[in-house]
């Protein structure tokens, strides 16, 4: 008895969703930038939840959603490094993570 | 174990992105073994790299091919927005070389970054695979993020990348959920392929993941492409960045995010048409008021193109959605390329006459600034009247044709009233482009500012104006090149 | 069907019964003699040098970026491995080619100066 058959593809998807509604919810109701970040984090590997499942459980001959779940992983470290890098030279300048109180530009 | 059928690869498709990318690489080296304090040098290389792929590409037109398992095609729709993201960037570099000293941000790092980006639009041109949008999104959006912050340590400019950035990733995430959704309900990631499953039918619960999927992905593309209700982030974000990078910006994510939207709708998704056509018009319609409504009220002129880019957004998208309608279907796509062509130089142009305006330390951004500049430097005054002119869709400039264009797509899609939308909006945007070309020509001098105007600088803005008049009084050569580039996409 | 992971959920229990219990137990019934040594934190062994929650230099994060970059794109080597007898020349080109892109990138942050520490 293999895990396909014993775990219906919904519940799967379940838990990806639910993943990346924790990951928005975080992304938006945090202050702190780096909260923001690891919101976003989250909501992109909720994403690879989702492919590796309908790969194995649809299309278990064609490799198209593993090797796209490597790319979103090697895009979102890169994305993570220059967010960290500019949370960083933030933070020298003024001296906060805050994301509202780095709210120079308006009108 | 079964053989890796390996697929045979034509490198002739990908031959304009590995001059792109090969050449961004050997700028980073460049920029590693050059002297410090004349990083010109890098700029001119990056110039030259640009222009080849231009001239690479000539062969290839009317010659339609794809490659890595038709990851990735060459078209005439695909090669014609390569030569329009890469006259861009040209541009781009030539109004870059001087103002990066000016402003004490000369690094090298500049160019390879533009080429990177420029790499990342080609591939949203030439990507029929979800993968390979996605891919081209990221690389464009994750340099445009290092860009706009290139004026470290400046304030606005960090504002700016981390606001930029945050808004990006965001968007990335419904993007790829969008996508992963589109690729379970059809089980593959070509564009070509999904356009087949949706063909021959799919199950009930699947058609409900296709859609959720088709949502979240033109939410991800809303954002890159500032279509309200995601256009929040744009006035702040082209404010803060340095002008040569808002510049390349407006024309950059907008004209490739595009490209990669079209592509996914009109090949991808064409057949729901009736599903995503009336609220992309809605969309549309949103955009155009709010980007030139709100453009009315700005006094700071680098926000005021920034408003007025998320008008042109609009218009851009109408010619788009139009080509989904089968009675505009060629119209609508050569509405999208032209109107692409004539705002990408516009913009260019316009934000290129910011540039001799601006000083070292201090921003020149608002409308006094501009007042009596035709006394000062009638050059400058002619360049940014045109620009105006044409941003505005008054004859005979190249916006004219383009406005005149995506109005007809839309009429003969079957949406008059977006038309009409359309054009009162136009109205209102002609308020406020004409109050520059007031204060230019019409009002002495308020303070003194003495406008730096070198070399590079000047072909830039005059590249732009003479193409805007140019394409303006005969459209002819631009209507065969975008009346070539339809067929492909809509076989 | 779901009752296959029914003993997964068994050890699980089993488990935290055996966590709680021993800490607990050993809190109740073993005797409390506390000497200043013996409520040091355990640096294996060694003499603390004081606090852990120490700042330290900004300059781990230069590294620890780097690194997880790094670190992060040798993921590709991983589905080559899978497959490189059955790609044969083609893999071994392709992937000459990613690690020299790799490796342009390793000169560049060398160049710069990015794995200096002063």
């Amino acid at each position: 008895m293999n895990m396909v058959d014993a775990v219906p593809l919904p519940w799967v998807l379940a838990v990806a969703a639910g993943l990346f509604c924790i990951g928005l919810f975080g992304a938006l109701s945090r202050r702190n930038t780096v909260g923001i970040l690891l919101g976003v984090e989250l909501m992109l590997n909720a994403v690879n939840l989702n492919l590796i499942a309908f790969w194995r459980y649809l299309e278990p001959n064609v490799v198209a959603g593993q090797v796209f779940a490597l790319f979103i992983i090697t895009v979102a470290a890169a994305e993570a490094a220059v967010g960290l890098a500019m949370i960083i030279a933030i933070y020298r300048t003024r001296l906060t993570v805050n994301a509202d109180e780095v709210d120079s530009l308006k009108g | 174990m079964p053989d890796i059928q390996i697929p045979s690869i034509d490198l002739g498709v990908s031959l304009q992105l590995l001059i792109i990318f090969g050449g961004a690489m050997v700028l980073l080296l460049a920029d590693l073994f050059s002297g410090e304090g004349n990083k010109r040098i890098v700029g001119y290389i990056a110039l030259l790299f640009v222009v080849g792929a231009a001239a690479a590409g000539v062969p290839y037109w009317d010659a339609p091919r794809s490659t890595f398992n038709g990851m990735l095609v060459l078209d005439n729709f695909a090669l014609t927005l390569n030569w329009i993201f890469l006259l861009s960037t040209a541009i781009t570099i030539l109004i870059s070389l001087e103002y990066l000293p000016r402003q004490g941000i000369e690094r090298g790092e500049y160019y390879a970054l533009l080429l990177f980006a420029l790499g990342g639009m080609m591939l949203l041109a030439q990507g029929t695979d979800l993968i390979v949008l996605f891919l081209g999104l990221e690389l464009l959006s994750i340099t445009l993020y290092v860009l706009a912050g290139f004026a470290y340590p400046r304030l606005s400019s960090e504002e700016a990348a981390m606001k930029y950035l945050l808004i990006g990733a965001f968007a990335a995430g419904f993007l790829v959920f969008g996508i992963a959704l589109l690729y379970g309900a059809t089980g593959t990631s070509s564009l070509a392929g999904i356009a087949n499953k949706l063909g021959s039918g799919l199950a009930a619960d699947d058609v409900a993941f296709m859609l959720a999927g088709a949502a979240l992905v033109i939410i991800g593309f809303g954002y890159k492409i500032s279509m309200a209700p995601f256009h929040m982030w744009t006035p702040d974000v082209y404010e803060g960045s340095p002008t040569p990078v808002a510049a390349f910006m407006s024309v950059g994510t907008k004209g490739a995010g595009f490209a990669a939207l079209a592509r996914l709708l009109l090949v991808a998704l064409g057949s729901q048409y009736a599903t995503w056509g009336l609220i992309l018009a809605i969309l549309a319609a949103v955009t155009m008021v709010i980007g030139n409504v709100s453009a009315v009220a700005q006094t700071n002129v680098k926000r005021m193109l920034a408003y007025s880019s998320i008008g042109h957004a609009g218009y851009i998208l109408m010619g788009v959605l139009s080509a989904g309608s089968p009675a505009a279907a060629n119209r609508g796509i050569e509405g999208f390329l032209f109107y692409l062509l004539a705002y990408s130089l516009t913009n260019l142009g316009a934000f290129a006459v910011l540039i001799a305006l601006e000083q070292r330390g201090e921003a020149a951004w608002s409308l006094d600034d501009f007042a009596g500049l035709w006394h000062r430097q009638p050059f400058l005054a002619i360049a940014m009247a045109l620009c105006m002119f044409s941003l505005a869709g008054v004859p005979p400039t190249a916006g004219f044709w383009g406005k005149f264009y995506v109005f007809t797509a839309a009429w003969e899609a079957g949406l008059q009233w977006l038309a009409v939308v359309g054009v009162i909006t136009s109205a209102i945007a002609a308020f406020f482009y004409l109050r520059i070309i007031v204060q230019m020509f019409m009002r002495d001098p308020v303070r003194e500012i003495s406008p730096s105007l070198d070399r590079n600088l000047m072909i830039g803005v005059g590249l732009a104006a003479l193409g805007v008049i140019v394409f303006g009084i005969s459209p002819t050569p631009v209507i065969d090149l975008v009346q070539g580039s339809v067929l492909a996409l809509s076989r | 069907m779901l009752s296959d992971y029914l003993p997964i959920l068994v050890i699980f229990l089993v488990a935290l019964f055996i966590a709680v219990f021993v800490i607990v137990a050993s809190g109740v019934l073993g005797p409390q003699r506390p000497t200043k040594r013996k409520l040091m934190p355990y640096e294996s062994g060694m003499e603390p040098i004081g606090s852990a929650q120490r700042r330290f230099p900004i300059k781990f994060n230069l590294v620890a970026m780097i690194f997880i970059l790094f670190d992060i794109e040798v993921i590709f080597f991983f589905p080559y491995a899978l497959v490189y007898k059955r790609l044969g020349v083609f893999g071994l080109i392709e992937i000459g080619l990613f690690m020299l892109i790799l490796l342009l990138g390793f000169i560049y942050i060398w160049k710069k100066g990015a794995l200096e520490w002063d």
